[in-house]
């Protein structure tokens, strides 16, 4: 067992997540793996869609069936759930497209042969969240006028007025400023420890193979590195999800202030 | 501020066990959060399982919220 442990050496974490520069080295444009695995997930969201609502048929069947579904599923779970009937049907293009880009960068992280997740790097998921929260704050002004919104935001109705000189500096780092940093975080740790965590079972299969005791050790990271997998699955859905209904949250928060 | 700069002149190994170490204790409490979170959203699924996806939605929120906690501790990890 130590003889076979001895083999095996982690490498450093940033060689999970660094790829070298395909082309256009350099240049601003340089492109590797995860800015093409990105375009490719645009592409995929493109193209399902664009598939799916070229027929239009009355009765949907086959792959417009599927990508009607998909926009339904994202209206009813997500949209009309969080944001209401009326907000929740218009803003349903965003949220499906969000959805569909972040879950299909997601899948990427169990795709044979690809393995590896674009939201991996904090790069995209703090982009996506940066939109969101531009956006959050651009409605916010709009709907309610840039005084009515940063009143609505910082000072909750409803308590007593000495307490606003603590409610409302907490509201402002919640807000403005841990909002957008979480919403981030979220979706990226979530896809490095997925990355890390399958690397870590893969590796350990590969090192027990070779070592000398295999037949007896290796079934035990083998299994695990199948469940694993399946589990990342869960985990690529539901980090949409979860990134998806959190948009719908805090922009149904902007055209909708408490009261 | 005294704790971080002691820390920061500790070398080596014992930096990285105590990332570890930072790691797993902010892995607690989300951990007990959560464990009540869904506990409780079970529960309430169960009596009304007419209000089940509302209650879904909700516990999938809260599950973000906590969860965020121990993830920050997961990148302060590699930081």
């Amino acid at each position: 067992m130590p003889a076979a442990l001895a083999a095996f050496e982690f490498p450093p974490v940033s060689h999970l997540f660094e790829w070298p520069v395909v082309i256009l080295d350099g240049t601003p444009l340089a492109i590797n793996k995860t800015v093409v695995l990105t375009g490719a997930a645009a592409l995929l969201t493109i193209g399902f869609f664009v598939l799916g609502s070229r027929k239009r048929a009355l009765v949907p069947s086959g792959f417009q069936n599927l990508a009607e579904s998909s926009y339904e599923l994202v209206e009813e779970n997500i949209a009309v759930e969080v944001m209401g009937a009326e907000d929740g049907k218009r803003w349903t293009p965003f949220l499906t497209s969000l959805f569909f880009f972040i879950f299909f960068m997601n899948i990427f992280e169990v795709i044979p042969g690809i393995q590896f997740p674009p939201t991996s790097r904090i790069a995209i998921p703090a982009l996506l969240a940066i939109i969101v929260w531009l956006m959050m704050i651009f409605l916010g002004m709009k709907t309610q006028g840039v005084g009515g919104y940063f009143k609505s935001s910082l000072f909750p109705p409803g308590v007593p007025k000495v307490l606003y000189l603590l409610v409302t500096p907490i509201e402002f780092i919640s807000t403005f400023l841990v909002r957008p940093f979480s919403h981030a975080v979220r979706l990226f740790a979530n896809m490095m420890a997925g990355h890390i965590l399958l690397t870590t079972f893969a590796l350990l299969s590969a090192a027990l193979w070779l070592g000398k005791w295999n037949a007896i050790f290796l079934p035990l990271p083998v299994v695990g590195g199948a469940a694993m997998t399946g589990f990342e699955v869960l985990v690529a859905v539901l980090q949409a999800y979860i990134f998806t209904i959190l948009t719908a949250v805090y922009i149904g928060g902007s055209l909708h202030p408490e009261h | 501020m005294t704790i971080l700069t002691i820390l920061a002149e500790i070398t080596g190994d014992i930096e990285v066990g105590l990332k570890a170490m930072g790691y797993g204790l902010a892995a607690i409490g989300p951990g007990i959060g959560i464990g009540y979170l869904v506990g409780n959203a079970v529960q309430a699924m169960a009596r009304q399982p007419e209000a089940a996806g509302m209650v879904r939605t909700t516990m999938f929120l809260g599950i973000a919220f906590a969860e965020a906690l121990a993830l920050f501790g997961f990148v302060l990890f590699f930081l």
